[in-house]
C-alpha cells in the first residue's frame, strides 16, 4: 500500500466533492440554501454517461451534464426566489426529482460497458516534485487539473471583484442589495444555476472519471449530502472547501485501499480482507462528516462566523427586514 | 416579483397576470383543493416524462390503481405497504412541525428494526414466549433504539447547532451498516446478509390467522402494525393539538423568538421532540420487521419509507390524522410501482408531487388574477 498512490487517487476523488461544495458555496453565498446537489450531481452522472455512449466524446458528455443538472436546479430557484417557498422542502424534493428522472432515463445504462473517459495526463515539470508532485501532477484526469484552477478563481471572484460583492451582498442583505441596483432575484437564479452546473460537473467526474460508470443511486452514495456538510465546515470559504473536499476524498480512498495489504507498516494489518470491520470502515465518511460538522458549527459559535446573514430566507421586496 | 407582464402584441385591450398577497383567510376547502389539483398536475407531468421514455402513461396509471386498489386482496396488501410509511410520516410531522428537518426516519426505522429483533435474536426472550409479552417488548426496543439514534442529532443541534439536515441523513447510512455488520457477522443465516427466520411467537398477528372464524380474511396480509400506527397518529394529534408540550412545539416552529421570550426552552425541546420522532420512525421499523419482514434483513427494510414518510407528512400539512390517508395512497404507489418498468418510476412521480405541492403552497398565500388592463 503506497500511500503516494492512495493520495493521488484520494485527490482524484475529493474533486468530485470539490465541484459540488464550490458549487453549493455560490449558491449559499447568494443566499439560496440548495439540498438538491444529491438529485443534481445523480442527474449530472446519469447524463455525462448516456451522452458519452451516444456521442463518443466525453467533453460533449461533461457539458451536457452541467446544462441539465443547471437547469434541474433552476426548477429549485423557481420555488423558493419566486414562489417564496421554503428552500429546506424544496431542496429535499429536488433530490428526490433528480434522484427519480436519473433511475427512469438511466435505466440500463448500468450494462452499457465502457465509454470513453476524460483524458488524463501528467504535467511536465511540476509532476517532477519530490511528494506533491505524483500526488498532485501525475496521471491526473484533466477535470483534476480544473478543480485546482477554479478553487483560486472562485476565491478571488468571491472576495476581490465587483460580482463577487454583489454576490455577497445579495446573501448577506439582499434589501441593501436591492437599494443599490443590484437585482437581487436574477443574481439569485444565476448563482443557483451556478451551483447547479457545478454539482453536474461534480457527477460527470464521477461517471466520466472518477468511478467510471452508472450504478444507479449508489453512483453518488450520499457525497452531495457530504458536500453540503462540508460548505458548512468550509464556511463558505472556497480554500478551505477545496482543503475539505481533498481530505475527504482521500480518507474515502484509505477505506478503499486500506484492506488490500496483509502487511501495514510491519504488522499484521488487522483491516485485511475483514468484512466485519468492513462494515465499520464503511461508516467513517459519514461519522466524519458528523464530526467535521461538530467543529465547524463549534468554530463558527466561538468565532461568531456565521451563514451568510439571508440565508434561508426569501427576499419579499418592501418587507422589512432581511 | 410582485406583478409580470404579458403583453399581446397589436391588440389595444392587454391582459396581466396580477399577483397580490392574500389579505382573508382563503376558505377551508381551499389548501385542500390546491393539494389535490397539485397531485394531477403532477401526474400529468410524471406521465409526459413516462411517454418520453417510451412508456404509456395511461396504462401505467390504471395498472397502478388496478395493482393497488382492485380487489380485498391487494388493498390488504397495499394497507400493509402503508404501515411504515404511516408511521415514518408521523416522525417527520412532529420533527417539521417545530421546523426541526429530521431526514433520518429511514435511519431511525431500521435501527427500530434493529432493537426489535435484538430481542428476537440476541435473545433477550426465548422463542416460547407468549406473544401478549414479545410484541410489546420488542415494540419497546424499537422505540427505543429510533429514540437514541434521534437523540444524536438533537443533541448534537441543541448542544453545538450542528445542521440536523446532514447529521440525520449521515446517521442513516451509518445505520444501514451497522445493522448489516450485524446481520452478516452475528446473526447471519449460512453466510448471506440476513439473520434467521424468528420464531411465529414474535410476527405481528395477521388477518388471516382468523381465516378458520372469519372466511373473509383468508389471504390477507395485513397486520396488527396498522393499529399500532392508527393509535401514534391519535396520540400524536392529541399531543400536538391538545397538550401544553404541542403547544409549546408550534410556537417554536411558527416563532421560536416569542418561544424563547415566553421561557420555552428550545434545546430541550430539540433533543426531547427528535427523540420522540426517532422513536415513532423506530416503531415503524419494528412494525415492518415484526409484521412483514419476519427476519433482519437491510434491503427490504431500508427500502425509503422514511423519505415517503417526508413528502407524506409535507403533504398531509402535517395533520397527523390526514396522514393515514394519504400514507394509504403512497402505498398503493410504492405498491404498484414495484412491477412498473423503468424501476425508478415511482420514484420520480413522487419527487414531482413533492416539486408541486411545494410550489402549489404560493397560492395559498397569493391571489393569482388575470385582469384586463389598458396600461401596458
Amino acid at each position: 500500500m503506497d500511500p503516494i498512490i492512495i493520495l493521488q487517487a484520494g485527490v482524484a476523488s475529493g474533486t468530485v466533492l470539490l465541484f459540488a461544495t464550490l458549487g453549493e458555496v455560490f449558491a449559499e453565498r447568494a443566499g439560496v440554501l440548495n439540498l438538491g446537489v444529491e438529485g443534481m450531481m445523480l442527474v449530472g452522472a446519469m447524463t455525462a454517461f448516456s451522452t458519452t455512449i451516444a456521442t463518443g466524446n466525453p467533453w460533449i458528455g461533461v457539458l451536457t451534464a452541467m446544462f441539465f443538472a443547471g437547469l434541474l436546479s433552476q426548477i429549485h430557484a423557481f420555488i423558493v426566489i419566486t414562489l417564496q417557498a421554503d428552500q429546506v422542502v424544496s431542496g429535499l424534493a429536488l433530490t428526490f426529482l433528480g434522484t427519480g428522472i436519473s433511475l427512469v432515463l438511466g435505466e440500463g445504462l448500468s450494462k452499457a460497458g465502457t465509454v470513453s473517459l476524460m483524458p488524463s495526463f501528467s504535467i511536465p515539470l511540476l509532476s517532477q516534485i519530490p511528494i506533491l508532485g505524483p500526488i498532485f501532477f501525475r496521471n491526473q484526469s484533466v477535470l483534476v487539473y480544473i478543480g485546482y484552477l477554479l478553487t483560486p478563481l472562485a476565491w478571488y471572484y468571491i472576495n476581490r471583484t465587483r460580482g463577487g460583492l454583489h454576490l455577497r451582498a445579495v446573501g448577506e442583505y439582499p434589501s441593501a442589495a436591492d437599494a443599490l441596483g443590484i437585482n437581487v432575484f436574477r443574481m439569485r437564479y444565476l448563482y443557483v444555476f451556478v451551483g447547479g452546473v457545478l454539482a453536474g460537473l461534480a457527477g460527470a467526474t464521477i461517471s466520466l472519471a472518477v468511478a467510471p460508470g452508472w450504478f444507479s443511486e449508489l453512483t453518488t452514495a450520499g457525497q452531495g449530502w457530504i458536500a453540503v456538510g462540508l460548505v458548512i465546515f468550509a464556511q463558505w470559504d472556497p480554500i478551505r472547501a477545496a482543503l475539505g473536499s481533498y481530505a475527504f476524498g482521500a480518507l474515502r480512498r484509505l477505506i478503499l485501499d486500506i484492506q488490500g495489504p496483509t502487511i501495514l507498516f510491519g504488522f499484521r494489518n488487522p483491516f485485511y480482507y475483514d468484512p466485519y470491520l468492513g462494515f465499520f470502515l464503511q461508516m467513517l465518511p459519514y461519522a466524519f462528516t458528523v464530526i467535521v460538522l461538530v467543529i465547524g458549527s463549534r468554530e463558527a459559535i466561538r468565532k461568531r462566523l456565521g451563514a451568510p446573514a439571508a440565508l434561508g430566507n426569501p427576499y419579499i421586496r418592501g418587507e422589512r427586514g432581511l | 416579483m410582485t406583478e409580470s407582464t404579458s403583453a399581446l402584441p397589436r391588440r389595444r385591450t392587454s391582459y396581466r397576470i396580477k399577483i397580490e398577497p392574500r389579505l382573508d383567510q382563503p376558505p377551508a376547502w381551499f389548501p385542500a383543493a390546491i393539494s389535490v389539483s397539485a397531485i394531477i398536475v403532477a401526474l400529468i407531468l410524471g406521465g409526459i416524462v413516462i411517454a418520453s421514455v417510451g412508456g404509456n402513461p395511461f396504462l401505467s396509471y390504471a395498472h397502478i390503481a388496478r395493482a393497488s386498489f382492485g380487489d380485498v386482496g391487494v388493498l390488504s396488501d397495499t394497507i400493509v405497504k402503508a404501515t411504515p410509511i404511516l408511521l415514518a410520516a408521523l416522525a417527520c410531522s412532529i420533527a417539521f412541525r417545530m421546523k426541526l428537518w429530521n431526514i433520518g426516519a429511514e435511519g431511525q426505522f431500521i435501527m427500530g428494526a434493529f432493537g426489535a429483533s435484538a430481542i428476537v435474536l440476541a435473545p433477550v426472550l426465548p422463542a416460547e414466549t407468549s406473544r401478549w409479552l414479545f410484541i410489546p417488548v420488542m415494540a419497546i426496543a424499537g422505540m427505543a433504539a429510533g429514540a437514541i439514534w434521534g437523540f444524536i442529532p438533537g443533541y448534537l443541534k441543541a448542544k453545538f447547532n450542528v445542521n440536523e439536515i446532514i447529521s440525520t441523513l449521515m446517521l442513516n447510512y451509518i445505520a444501514v451498516a451497522w445493522v448489516n455488520f450485524w446481520i452478516f457477522a452475528v446473526w447471519t443465516e449460512g453466510g448471506f446478509q440476513m439473520s434467521p427466520k424468528f420464531p411465529e411467537t414474535s410476527w405481528l398477528p395477521r388477518l388471516s390467522e382468523y381465516a378458520s372464524s372469519i372466511p373473509f380474511f383468508r389471504g390477507l396480509t395485513t397486520h396488527a402494525g396498522l393499529l399500532l400506527g392508527i393509535l401514534a397518529a391519535v396520540v400524536l394529534w392529541f399531543i400536538v393539538y391538545r397538550s401544553r408540550w404541542g403547544y409549546e412545539i408550534r410556537l417554536i416552529g411558527d416563532n421560536p423568538h416569542a418561544a424563547q421570550y415566553a421561557g420555552i426552552s428550545i434545546a430541550r425541546n430539540t433533543i426531547w421532540v427528535m427523540m420522540l420522532s426517532g422513536a415513532l420512525a423506530g416503531l415503524g421499523g419494528m412494525s415492518e420487521v415484526a409484521g412483514v419482514v419476519h427476519r433482519l434483513q437491510t434491503s427490504p427494510l431500508a427500502a425509503g419509507y422514511g423519505f415517503t414518510g417526508i413528502i407524506v407528512a409535507w403533504l398531509a400539512k402535517l395533520n397527523p390524522v390526514v396522514i393515514i390517508l394519504v400514507s394509504v395512497l403512497f402505498g398503493a404507489l410504492i405498491l404498484a410501482g414495484r412491477e412498473i418498468q423503468p424501476s425508478g418510476i415511482p420514484k420520480m412521480i413522487q419527487g414531482i408531487m413533492l416539486v408541486c405541492l411545494i410550489a402549489s403552497d404560493f397560492l395559498l398565500r397569493y391571489r393569482v388574477r388575470l385582469v384586463r388592463g389598458e396600461e401596458a
